[in-house]
């Protein structure tokens, strides 16, 4: 048995040191929210959060989860600043498809948390690693900057 | 007349001592086998300035990458949001403990041979390791110099293995670290 602290709560989970901490959070506790993209953390898809810091789930063995606090998609909105940003994204109507939009959203709130009101540069900095087929970033651009008080 | 030969004499001696520690004391031919390893692209694609590299062509990292302010990427998409402590899917992407882009006084970028060279030997430049035994040691235990021999899915090594590496640079060290011209 493994232990991690998952959206607030310990939980014990039956997994190989090794395995992917995305396969936990959807096939073990059932948390479907975050999305399996390319399996090679090239995406973004499986955005979380690592002691508030965006990390990809597909690649972080879940024993590297063992004393760390991770927050998913299904928690983040708990949160002030995660709040704002699925409101805002709500309010422009952000996702198309869809598929991408719980890791954009994770890492979103994270740029939000370090850097309150970004620039155009730091969201790129901060939103290159989470790809979008559908195309949204004008409108995924234009949500950040509203959940800053800047729109 | 004799006196005026031997301080001409001491002058150019004093001369060639001086300029001893521009090239070193012996042949800079000794760095070549130590450049085959250090301007591979294993080591010289997070001997960057701005960005790290990949792949054997050095472009550009994806995900617009960036250096940030202490070398783990920019505030909020740090290395290891991706860069786990050991090679994960399947070695596609690499890990080792703290990945992190090498320190900015100690890029790389665009320095050729000879400068690759001064830099590894200049304690301003080479994480004041202030000699040769220090730059080996950097090279026999640092976990992510020691990634460039086991990368993970089919990434090239460096040229020599580890072990050869280390011998030759011991050489290049212990002949006064000579740098080519």
């Amino acid at each position: 048995m493994i232990s991690v602290n998952i959206n607030g709560k310990p939980v014990a989970v039956q997994a190989e040191a090794d395995t992917p901490l995305l396969w936990v959070l959807r096939d073990e506790l059932q948390l479907s929210g975050t999305k399996f993209g390319c399996g090679m953390a090239l995406c973004g898809a499986c955005t979380i959060h690592v002691d508030g810091q965006p990390a990809r789930a597909c690649v972080m063995p879940v024993s590297a989860a063992v004393g760390k606090k991770i927050t998913t998609i299904e928690a983040v909105g708990a949160t002030p600043v995660g709040k704002r940003v699925q409101q805002a994204w709500a309010e422009i109507d952000v996702p198309q498809c869809g598929y991408c939009q719980s890791g954009q959203i994770m890492a979103a709130t994270a740029l939000l948390r370090a850097i309150p009101e970004p620039t155009d540069k730091d969201i790129d900095q901060a939103m290159a690693g989470n790809i979008c087929r559908c195309g949204t970033y004008p409108r995924i651009r234009a949500a950040i900057h509203k959940a800053a008080g800047q729109a | 007349m004799k006196r005026l030969v031997c301080m001409l004499l001491w002058l150019g001696l004093a001369g060639l001592v001086q300029a001893a520690p521009e090239n070193g004391n012996g042949d800079g031919k000794l760095f070549d086998p130590v450049a085959s390893v250090v301007m591979s692209p294993r080591c010289i694609n997070c001997h960057q300035a701005e960005a790290p590299r990949q792949k054997d062509s050095g472009v550009m990292h994806a995900q617009q990458v960036v250096r940030g302010k202490d070398g783990h990427g920019s505030a909020v998409l740090h290395c290891a949001a991706c860069h786990q402590s050991s090679n994960t899917a399947q070695g596609k992407v690499p890990g080792a403990p703290n990945w992190h882009l090498a320190p900015l006084s100690m890029r790389w970028q665009g320095l050729d041979k000879p400068a690759v060279c001064r830099q590894m030997r200049d304690p301003a430049r080479n994480g004041n390791r202030k000699s040769g035994e220090q730059v080996i040691e950097h090279m026999k235990t640092d976990p992510l110099v020691l990634w460039a021999w086991q990368p993970g899915a089919s990434r090239t090594t460096p040229a020599l293995s580890h072990e050869e590496f280390i011998r030759v640079l011991q050489q290049w060290a212990d002949a006064g670290m000579p740098c080519p011209d």
